[in-house]
Order: C-alpha cells, then structure tokens, then sequence
C-alpha cells in the first residue's frame, strides 16, 4: 500500500493527541497553574486538529468531510470521524471548564479519557478491517496503535509535568512501563500480522489454477495504472527490517534512555518526544509500505 | 445507509468466457468511450499523449499464462466489477456514497456524495475500482445502467457496452438470480466459477473455463519443425501440383 504522507501524519499526531488526551482526563498530570493547564489541553488539541486536517488532505473532495459522519453503524472510517469530533468537543469543554472552575471534572475527564481510547481504537480498526490486505486483517493492529498512542500521550505528559513542576515527572515510571509495552506489542504485531498471507494466490485470483500455476504475461496497460500506483507499492521493501529497527530505535529506545538518564531535564525530555514522534512515523511508513493488497496479484506479485 | 440491503431476487452480472476471449480490448475501448459521456463525471485521461498516461477505466483486460511447458495456456482475462452480494466496499464508505441496489444487486456510487477518500478501492480484493484523477471521485463499473433500462435505445442496445461490442461473444449479460436465465444455464453448464472465493464477497459475475484440450504433454512428435530447412528441401512430401512446381522451378535455377 502506498505510504501517503497524509495518511502518516494522521495516525501518527492525531494518536499521540487522543493518547495525551487520555493522561490529561485521567488527571494523571498535575497543572502549577491555569497557564499550564491551558497548556497541557493546547497540546492535545493541537496535536488532533493537525492529525484531522492532515486526513482531510487525503481526501478528493475535502469540502464534502462533513458526510462521514453519516455511515458510522457500518464504516469504521465514519465511526472515527463521529467519535474523533465528539471527543475533540468534549476535550476542549473539558479544558475551559477546568480553567473556570480551577480544577478538573473527573467526570469529563474519564468520559474523555475513555472516548480518546475508542477513538484510536476506531483509526487502527479502519485498518484492522480489511479483509484485503493480510497484514493489517489482525486483531492486535488496534492494540499496536494504542499502545503507540498511550506511550507517545505519556512521553509528552512527562515532558511537560517536567517543565511545568520542575524536576522528574512522577510518571516517568509509568512512561518506561508503556514505551515497553508498546514495543513488546509492535514486535508481536510484526512477526505475526499477515505471516501467513491473505489466501489468495494468482490461482485463485483469475479461478486457473486446474491448469497449473498461474503467471501474467501482459499486463493491461502499458503504463502504470491507479490501482498498481495506490496498492502496488513496493519501494524498499526490502529494507523493512533495517527501518523496523530505525523506528523501534527511535520511538522506544531513545525516549526511553533519556527518561532513565534525564527524567529532569526538559531539553532532553522534548528533544526524546520529538524523536519519539519521529520513531512513530517510520512504523507508520511501513505500515503501508509493507502491506500487501491482494489486487496486485493480478499484477505479477504473489504474497 | 451504507448498510446491504437484503439479497434481491434479481441478481444482474456479467458471465465472462475466457475460452472465447482473444483478448481484443474492444470491449475496455467500448465501456470507457460509453461511460465518459455517460453515468457521472467523464473518465478522466492526465497527460494522454505523454510520457506517463494516466486514466480510470472500469474494465481491463489481463493476459495470463496458466501451466507451463507445452500444456501452457494464453487465457485473456477480463476483469470489471463482479457487483458481489456480500459487496465489501459498501460498508466501508464513510458518506453512503457507496450503495448495492437492492432492486437488481448493482454496486454504485453516488459522486455527488463521494469525498474521494478511496477506502472502498482498498476493501475491493480486485481492484473493480479507480479514483478518477482529474474529478477526485471513485469510479466504478455501473453494469451500464443508463443502457440497460434505456427505453430510447434499440432493445438489443440495452446491455452494457462491454457485451454489446464483444466480437466473440465472450461476454453475456443476464440476470444470475433466476436459475432458468440464459446466464444461468451456460454457468451451469460450463461450470462456471467465482473470483477468489476465500475473500467471501460472493461475486454475481461468474467466469467460464477455457474448454480443456488434449495434453500436449503426452503427444510424441519430433519436437518443432525447422521450417527453413523445410522451405529449402522439398523432403519428398510435395506432391501432385506442388512436385511439379517444384522441380520446375528447380529446373529454372
């Protein structure tokens, strides 16, 4: 699948957002101050509405977004819009009534703890569900995109306790604790995802396979078409091991060093976010990279 | 709603012979000449005389080599949407863009709702669907639905382009729901087939086998002839008229 550049920074920003909205909901970090609170909400809320208007440049028709929300009891794709927009308002009430009143609503909070997770849960599944391509049809796809998403939200909840209260953020063991879950996730995800293909074969694509084994001879256009250009993306797939080590490198294991080393230095803090992000959107990249569409067996490829 | 509608009775497809079809692409040129003026927006063409042509059709034809050695077959192979029952690109779409009639099975999309987003293109395990370049919608086979029910054509006009200009008749069009329709009865008996069953999208559109043949495999010959030396020899096989000529000509020399 091709790697859309919109479709990275969607997942990977609008994740880290909702993941970040969940600590703040929970009230897992502290606010010195109103400054700060306005802060900690700003950050998240930045980070979805970049993610959203990131997806919307994916779109042939962006004017017409507003129609996804429409078909959320069949499409996960309008499940998320619905939920991504309700949990956006709902973030935002939250953080201005946490301004008014001084302090947070639990309630609010939990409900939009709770909303941010579905609402990740519902990106990943828009994924998940798609019987064509074997390497995102797994039950734990959601669960990678979770913990990418909750591990990012509490890289960036450290960073910022660190900077708004001085010294290590109390939940810098917690951090670690889910840098490390979201790396045991990903590399479970990667060995088994799609490890034994969609099923499908050039065989059973074109119903030949009495005669024997099935191969093209020509393919219908002398030129590459939508369909290759969209689902054939086969572009240094052959470095795919060599990148899931850069991003395990750089979404896990730097951010993770700095927290042990430098829990209190927020310079060392943003600079491991930053990177961490950085981390996220190289798995991201080979998320679709890697992903096989059983369409392009008709175009020479077997899986 | 995006939701199915309950299976029709009606079940309009296309029964596709791939022991006729000589792989012509009359009937690409044909659907994509019908439906750039017809149903929606024109079927776009970026750079047509370019270096790198790039355009939506709602049919093409591969060409596959199937076995090998000398039982290998050349099998020409069409391929448009198959309006499946279990369509997977209809509960996907976001904006109900994307709908199964429930009158006659047809798979369409509405492209004044369609945001381009493509999700249904990626559902499709075979590739029935392409993003217009130049409108930023999906576009998709419409079993010619403006031909089918079109009063103002000639009756034997009202199927869809790709069967109407088929030299061969490789391709039929019918209803696959009544068991007693002509379509019916040549899948029955030709054992016609489903593309990737194991996907479970039960396609309406079914394909025929190519006829089997003698293996070629089993028959004794003395492998290719030369033809040079053939043509430079007369080898004692012309006769009558041929030997005649031939030792003239020879006489000639």
């Amino acid at each position: 699948m091709r790697p859309a550049f919109s479709l990275i920074v969607f997942t990977t920003l609008s994740g880290l957002g909702f993941g970040l909205a969940a600590i703040i909901g929970l009230g897992l970090i502290t606010a010195p101050t109103a400054f700060w609170w306005m802060v900690y909400n700003g950050v998240a809320l930045a980070l979805i509405g970049a993610g959203v208007i990131s997806s919307t440049m994916h779109l042939g028709h962006p004017e017409r977004a507003w129609r996804a929300m429409t078909q959320w009891r069949s499409s996960w794709l309008s499940r998320e819009g619905v939920l991504a927009a309700l949990t956006t308002i709902l973030l935002f009430g939250f953080a201005v009534d946490g301004y008014i009143n001084g302090a947070p609503n639990f309630a609010l909070g939990v409900a939009v703890a709770l909303l941010s997770l579905i609402t990740i849960w519902c990106t990943a599944m828009i994924y998940a569900s798609l019987k064509t391509v074997s390497r995102w049809f797994h039950p734990l796809t959601p669960f990678m995109f979770v913990g990418y998403a909750l591990a990012g939200g509490l890289v960036a909840a450290v960073t910022m306790d660190s900077m708004a209260n001085g010294g290590a953020s109390v939940l810098t063991q917690p951090a670690l604790l889910a840098l490390l879950s979201a790396a045991i996730v990903a590399l479970i995800w990667s060995k088994q995802a799609g490890a034994e293909g969609s099923g499908s074969t050039p065989e059973s694509a074109t119903g030949l396979g009495a005669l024997g084994p099935v191969r093209m001879l020509m393919p219908p256009h002398s030129e590459e078409n939508w369909l290759q250009y969209e689902m054939g993306f086969v572009v240094a797939r052959k470095h795919a091991d060599t990148l899931r080590k850069i991003s395990l490198g750089l979404a896990i294991v730097l951010p993770g060093l700095a927290l042990l080393a430098a829990a209190s230095s927020p310079v060392a803090l943003v600079a491991a976010a930053l990177i961490h992000v950085a981390g996220v959107m190289v798995s991201r990249w080979l998320f679709f990279a890697e992903a096989k569409h059983t369409v392009t067996l008709y175009y020479g490829q077997r899986h | 709603m995006t939701d199915m509608p309950a299976p029709s009775d009606v079940k309009l497809g296309l029964v596709i012979d791939l022991d006729i079809c000589v792989g012509c692409q009359a009937c690409v040129v044909n659907c994509k000449e019908w439906n750039t003026a017809g149903y929606g927006a024109p079927l776009s063409d970026i750079n047509a005389y370019g270096d790198n042509p790039v355009g939506s059709w709602l049919n093409r034809v591969h060409t596959f080599e199937a076995g090998t050695g000398k039982d290998a077959r050349v099998v020409h192979f069409p391929k448009s949407c198959l309006h499946c029952e279990d369509a997977p690109c209809v509960p996907v779409c976001p904006t109900g863009a994307s709908y199964k009639r429930a009158e006659d099975g047809i798979v369409l999309v509405n492209e004044d709702w369609c945001i381009g987003c493509g999700l249904c293109a990626w559902s499709c395990p075979y590739g029935a669907r392409e993003m217009d370049p130049a409108e930023g919608v999906m576009k998709k086979c419409t079993l010619c639905v403006d031909r089918i029910y079109n009063d103002t054509l000639e009756e034997e006009d009202q199927i869809p382009a790709c069967v109407r200009t088929c030299p061969t008749s490789a391709r039929h069009f019918g209803d696959l729901g009544d068991p007693n329709s002509d379509v019916s009865k040549l899948v029955a008996e030709r054992g016609g087939f489903d593309l990737m069953p194991e996907q479970d999208t039960k396609p309406v559109n079914k394909y025929l086998p190519p006829r089997p043949r003698p293996r070629q495999a089993e028959i004794e010959d003395d492998g290719p002839v030369d033809l040079v030396a053939l043509a430079n020899s007369n080898n004692g096989q012309a006769s009558g008229f041929w030997s005649w000529l031939d030792k003239t000509l020879d006489r000639l020399q």
